[in-house]
């Protein structure tokens, strides 16, 4: 880059197109989002858990995730949940790692782990009620 | 860039040793600290509905760590850093909207979430033991 070309240009062309990945207003909102949804399904899930599966049993779990309430509560706990606490994890990870290699392993691992985990979890809540 | 100042020689910010010591330092510390700490709960809770799917083998070595002591420590621990979460999370909220930045209500509501964190797994506790 020639001198007359940084002197010709303003700061915000200079710095256009050499930042983050521009999802970040996205992220800032959805974040907030999720979290509105969360201060009502976390705490009910803690609190209805908490009172009906006392003892962690077998049969007191299975008849919790049987209900239809809880079993569309525990799998809107665990869509939602699992999108912020990966954008939670992204922010991070952008925050603390700085080489770039290790920064891209992190952020796929990040986007790839927390989904497999919640389908998996939303199709076990599926197989619980309409299972064999 | 030529005549760019290289980073060694540009001013640097205060770091973060010389601050005082202060109460919405460790609030938004302990915000980062319980949220990457729920990534790791989210991760059981999924586990424990896929074993719960699985069946009552499967179930019953989730069973057992549950029961276990350290598993009754890792589920105080986590509603202690869900009520942190949560309430810090609403407090963020609350600071989205302009309100309660001035240092001294900041401060009170930094307290009354680190408060909450002690007490919400108390009360959970009395609930189960003198409640249900």
């Amino acid at each position: 880059m020639s001198n007359s070309e940084r002197r010709m240009r303003t700061p915000l062309g200079r710095v256009r197109a050499h930042g983050a990945s521009g999802e970040g207003t996205g992220h800032f909102i959805a974040q907030r989002v999720t979290s509105i949804a969360l201060c009502i399904l976390a705490p009910w899930f803690v609190v209805s858990a908490a009172l009906s599966i006392g003892d962690a049993s077998y049969l007191a779990t299975i008849d919790w995730v049987s209900d239809p309430v809880n079993a569309v509560g525990v799998i809107l706990l665990v869509a939602i949940g699992f999108y912020h606490m990966s954008i939670g994890m992204q922010e991070v990870i952008v925050d603390y790692i700085t080489k770039p290699s290790t920064k891209m392993i992190l952020l796929f691992l990040n986007a790839a782990f927390p989904l497999v985990l919640a389908v998996g979890a939303i199709f076990a809540v599926l197989l619980v009620n309409f299972g064999v | 860039m030529a005549g760019a100042p290289s980073p060694q020689d540009r001013p640097i910010a205060p770091h973060v040793s010389i601050w005082r010591w202060h109460v919405t330092m460790a609030s938004s510390i302990l915000h980062r600290v319980t949220g990457v700490g729920l990534y790791g709960a989210a991760i059981c809770l999924a586990i424990w509905l896929i074993a719960a799917a699985l069946g009552p083998e499967a179930y019953a070595i989730v069973d057992t760590i549950l029961s276990a002591w350290y598993g009754q420590v890792a589920m105080y621990l986590v509603v202690a850093a869900l009520a942190y979460h949560l309430a810090n999370g609403i407090r963020h909220l609350v600071f989205d909207t302009g309100a309660g930045l001035v240092p001294a209500d900041a401060d009170t509501s930094a307290w009354f979430a680190i408060l909450f964190a002690f007490a919400a797994p108390i009360g959970l506790w009395a609930l189960l033991t003198f409640g249900g």
